[in-house]
């Protein structure tokens, strides 16, 4: 570091003062990067200009609280501020069109969303579910164990950070492909089956000794996954709403409790703002990660909820991305005070942290509450009953300053206005055109070959070798279980049983298609929405919201930017269609390392309930002599299609949605499913219709002739593309012979018979021509199905 | 004498996970149940007041060392003179998963030389094949009447429980596996075995049997048919809609097999009250 800048501060250790007052502005961006601020120079100069005004030169603990507070991890600079797309200025993309969305619903069964650390809906008898889902890809990167484990810690934290008490968890990953050759890699990149691994066995070792199940999720390989890996992982909370406690106020004390804080996690969030730099990842990011302890957290969650019955606390929030000075500050910020933090009081896992390293340490398991000083006694003794270290660190004060000491001295002083107050720069957005043609090449001769080999696709195949190895059953209420029927198929929503005294169920799904991302985010975004609610409406799920996760490249780039313009927009228009509200959302941006940027992903996570868990539905054919739907109608849409890609192919026909159309048929399933006369249910998606059908077959062990002249239209002539195409908004629904008249009087038009369930186990589809042009045996299929990644975990 | 005068005690430490849906399944049945954080129960110095001691699923202490060997350390050390005297009046004891590793570590289970003992006689160790794994096991009443958790469930049937763990092998040490297997056997000390859905045992083959427990090993009981330690979690399977494969059922109970351990060992409770 070059000195001429630093001088360390008089009567305390471990302080520098920083000499911003007369260096130029090449010398502003060299502190910047020296002390690893991630501060723009334009940032660096607002920083001089109030430190100017208040007469002296900052600390180094102000400065990286400044930098914390304005990272994109911490205020979304780009979701928030203004945005230039073709011509018009977007004032926050939060506000335009996810917010939007809310607020125009405006659901009245929406009990608090986007303000605290998890959204919150309205669930039976005086309950809330609090639903978070947070990405953790940065770390994962690094060390994917400590970072997948910690996306599960960390989101479990925001659940608690809204007093809720963790009933499940999610978890969606994307990954290259894992046979991708060794010598392609850069110095630095991991190897994707290595992630793999150890992003499955991290969310198995955190959620597992949690006790929380792990409910719900995908798995997705693409290239462009190679150097930024994706893992995101979902919570949901059981809160009763008369104890959601957030009135803090002036003189009550700052009690942090649970680990210790340490060197593990300094500069996360500055660090997930940025592109990732491989072949020094190593060297340059491995403290950004920290080490992980499902049972400090174990004991925490007990100890919250002891605090939450006994109303001791007068809020509480999580200690996550930027440590005590996020948490800290916008509590503050939130009740409208200030506040005084004395360092020296926080417990250490060992000596020798600086100052600012102990107010912006993300060490892991560590929780912030406001306890009212008449409460303190009895706060620290729960603490103490639960084995549970804790610490009153400081006050909220009258006055809008946040005051920090260390060792009797003051160590920062700086006005709240100015530190909230971030300085947002206006960005540029364009769109890229697509690059990729519509492919021509012949129908195969053998279509059985060709549905056998899709099921064995990485995307499609069966990730039961994983999924096993997280427990999707503890505390006793997981209803409809990841795997459906004898031969566990995958199942399209999970199912949870959060209270003993109700059959309401809670219904968890999720949607995400990265490869449709590569030709158009605009309906990357739309099906992923429609994904996530068909999965939910599949087993029965209704009144749904939604949580997003954009995860996104560079938004300092144009193209990448407006490419996330596109992608909000569809939020906008589907879920305003759908009556889906958006609840809560992260966005994970600066996806790029030099093997090039993420493909723009949008993960959905549906939240729906149903009224009695004992009328949902799973995906598992039941019996023979059964009647089958086919709901919604076919286009000839493969553009980055499962069955495109097994031909090396993207094309550009990417599956579209309409909502106004799909949302009748919806409702009319719903209501079909409460009457009882669906017997099973299963969304297409990847691989389209003959990979629909053939998993509801072998998951029941039961037949299945189809007939595709029943779906025969003039835009498509082909056997192969009625089979594969993918487009959105279309479920397969099994229906008893009995029921045939009803069923049909209800859905209307909506629905087609396209054939019935058999007593042999083959799975059989008559083509255009009235060829017989897939026959096989189950027992074929599921097998190769359930070959691909039996041996990968 | 009623379920409702039995007093159940599910023992909680740091990292136990199970307790709530355990303590469920005894508040069905009408039992007054109570979770206790050992802590707690230092201070109340009342284990006497209970009719049975639940050690429940999880991951006690993070298992950081050896499942289950800091939690049976901890008792030992916390509460051991009470947990010796409750013992010796022939009140039971369930350990559930986690809680059965906890009983193999106190040397409660097997315990073929009664209490007191100090070395684990057995072991629960890594699963083979090797990892945690979450799924539903069948298994086989084997017991002949000795053990008081199943001795009303008729021998040979055919139990569903799901397993959820990755220590859940059980050994004998190396050498002596035939004659202890014998001394089980002879004492009325198997209690459940993996098996397929027919009701063949899994000759330690996945996936019948998830860990490759020696002699397909899933519970056992001390000689005293009280104290019982099983690795899957009937808490699990207690209720109907807890079951994989309701939704192709029609149901006409509204209980899962794991109720049959539960309500077991209540009415035993209820006969020992009489006498």
């Amino acid at each position: 570091m070059s000195s001429n800048f630093y001088v360390q501060c008089a009567g305390v250790s471990d302080v520098l003062e920083v000499t911003l007052a007369k260096v130029t502005d090449a010398e502003l961006v060299e502190v910047s990067n020296e002390l690893a601020l991630g501060l723009s120079l334009d940032e660096m100069k607002v920083v001089q200009a109030y430190f100017k005004s208040e007469g002296r030169n900052p600390t180094d603990v102000e400065l990286q609280t400044i930098s914390q507070t304005w990272s994109e991890h911490c205020c979304h600079k780009t979701f928030k501020g203004k945005i230039v797309f073709e011509g018009k200025e977007i004032d926050s993309l939060f506000r335009t069109y996810i917010a939007r969305v809310t607020r125009e619903i405006d659901a009245p069964w929406c009990f608090n969303v986007f303000e605290d650390n998890a959204g919150i809906v309205k669930f039976d008898k005086g309950y809330g579910i609090a639903a978070k889902v947070e990405t953790h890809n940065h770390p994962s990167a690094i060390d994917p164990f400590g970072g997948a484990a910690n996306g599960i810690g960390g989101v479990v934290r925001d659940i608690f950070g809204v007093w809720a008490d963790p009933i499940a968890c999610t978890g969606v990953s994307c990954f290259g492909p894992l046979d991708f050759d060794y010598n392609k890699l850069l110095v630095g990149v991991k190897h994707p089956k290595y992630l793999y691994r150890n992003v499955a066995a991290g969310l198995s070792f955190y959620g597992n000794n949690l006790g929380v199940p792990l409910v719900n999720g995908a798995i997705c390989f693409d290239e462009s996954f190679i150097g930024n890996v994706v893992a995101c992982c979902g919570c949901f909370g059981l809160l009763p709403l008369d104890k959601y406690f957030k009135n803090a106020k002036v003189g009550d004390y700052i009690v942090m409790a649970g680990g210790r804080t340490g060197r593990d996690g300094i500069h996360g969030v500055t660090f997930a703002s940025a592109e990732i730099m491989v072949d020094k990842s190593r060297e340059v990011h491995n403290p950004a990660v920290q080490t992980s302890n499902p049972l400090a957290e174990e004991k925490l969650g007990r100890a919250i909820m002891i605090l939450r019955d006994q109303r001791l606390a007068s809020a509480i929030t999580d200690l996550g991305g930027g440590g005590l000075s996020s948490a800290v500050g916008e509590t503050a910020e939130r009740y409208a005070c200030g506040a005084t933090v004395d360092l020296s009081k926080v417990p250490l896992k060992y000596l020798g942290l600086a100052p600012w390293e102990i107010y912006i340490s993300e060490s892991q398991e560590r929780q912030l509450f406001i306890v009212p000083p008449e409460n303190l006694e009895a706060a620290l003794s729960v603490f103490e009953q639960e084995e549970v270290e804790a610490a009153a660190i400081g006050q909220l004060i009258k006055e809008r300053r946040l005051k920090i000491v260390y060792q009797g001295s003051f160590v920062a002083d700086v006005d709240m206005s100015f530190l909230f107050n971030v300085p947002i720069a206006t960005k540029q957005a364009a769109l890229a055109p697509c690059m990729f043609t519509e492919p021509e090449f012949a129908e195969p001769v053998d279509l059985t070959l060709t549905l056998m080999q899709l099921l064995g696709m990485p995307n499609i195949a069966s990730k039961e070798s994983v999924v096993r190895t997280y427990d999707h059953e503890v505390r006793g209420n997981t209803v409809l279980k990841p795997f459906q029927g004898k031969y566990a198929g995958p199942n399209d929503a999970a199912v949870l049983k959060p209270l003993d005294n109700s059959w309401k169920g809670l219904v968890v799904s999720c949607g995400v298609n990265p490869n449709y991302g590569k030709i158009d985010p605009y309906w990357m975004a739309a099906s992923a929405i429609d994904e996530a609610i068909r999965n939910n409406l599949a087993v029965g799920g209704r009144r749904i919201a939604l949580l997003d996760n954009f995860i996104w490249g560079n938004p300092e780039k144009p193209e990448r930017l407006g490419s996330l313009v596109r992608a909000c927009q569809a939020c906008y228009d589907v879920a305003k269609a759908y009556r889906t509200p958006f609840i809560s959302g992260k966005d994970s941006l600066y996806n790029e390392s030099q093997m090039g940027p993420v493909t723009p992903t949008l993960i959905i996570t549906a939240v729906g309930i149903v009224p009695d868990i004992r009328s949902t539905v799973s995906m598992d054919l039941k019996t023979s002599g059964n009647l089958l739907y086919l709901l919604g109608n076919t286009y000839p849409e493969l553009g980055g299609s499962e069955y495109y890609k097994l031909n090396g192919y993207i094309g550009v026909s990417v599956p579209k949605v309409q909502p106004s159309k799909a949302r009748k048929a919806y409702y009319n399933l719903t209501k079909a499913i409460g009457y009882g006369m669906v017997k099973s249910c299963h969304d297409l998606s990847d691989g389209g219709l003959a990979v629909a059908a053939a998993e509801m077959a072998f998951a029941g062990n039961i037949g299945l002739t189809l007939d595709l002249k029943a779906i025969s239209n003039k835009a498509i002539k082909r056997n192969d593309f009625l089979l594969f195409s993918e487009s959105n908004s279309r479920l397969l629904i099994e229906v008893s012979p009995k029921d045939r008249y009803d069923f049909e009087a209800l859905m209307k038009n909506s629905c087609t018979l396209i054939g019935e369930t058999t007593k042999t186990e083959e799975l059989q589809i008559h083509g255009l021509n009235n060829d017989l042009i897939v026959d096989a045996p189950l027992l074929e299929l599921r097998a190769a199905w359930k070959k691909t990644l039996s041996a990968e975990a | 004498m009623k379920n409702k005068n039995i007093k159940v005690c599910i023992i909680r430490v740091g990292g136990t996970s199970c307790d709530v849906e355990t303590a469920r399944a005894f508040q069905e049945l009408g039992a007054q149940t109570e979770i206790k954080h050992v802590n707690e129960l230092v201070k109340q110095d009342s284990l006497l007041d209970y009719n049975l001691l639940v050690f429940p699923g999880g991951s006690s202490f993070g298992d950081h060392i050896r499942s289950g060997v800091v939690f049976a350390r901890t008792l030992y050390a916390k509460l051991g003179k009470q947990i010796e005297q409750f013992i010796a009046e022939n009140r039971p004891i369930l350990g559930i998963s986690n809680g059965f590793q906890t009983l193999i570590e106190y040397g409660l289970l097997p315990g073929f030389e009664g209490i007191g003992q100090q070395q684990p006689q057995a072991v629960l160790t890594t699963n083979n094949p090797q990892g945690f794994k979450c799924q539903w096991v069948y298994l086989k009443n084997e017991n002949k009447g000795n053990c008081l958790f199943t001795n009303q469930i008729p021998q040979d049937k055919i139990l569903k429980i799901p397993i959820a763990h990755s220590e859940g092998c059980f050994l004998f040490p190396p050498g002596k596996e035939k004659s202890l297997l014998q001394k089980l056997v002879d004492n009325d000390m198997l209690v459940l075995r993996y098996c397929n859905e027919n009701g063949a045992f899994a000759n330690q083959t996945y996936p019948a049997n998830p860990n490759g427990a020696y002699h397909d090993i899933a519970g056992i009981c001390n000689k005293e048919g009280t104290i019982f330690g099983l690795m899957p979690h009937p808490e699990r399977a207690m209720y109907w809609w807890q079951e994989p494969d309701w939704t192709t059922k029609t149901h006409t109970t509204p209980y899962g097999d794991g109720k049959l351990i539960f309500e077991n060992i209540l009415n035993n409770i209820i006969l020992t009250q009489k006498q």
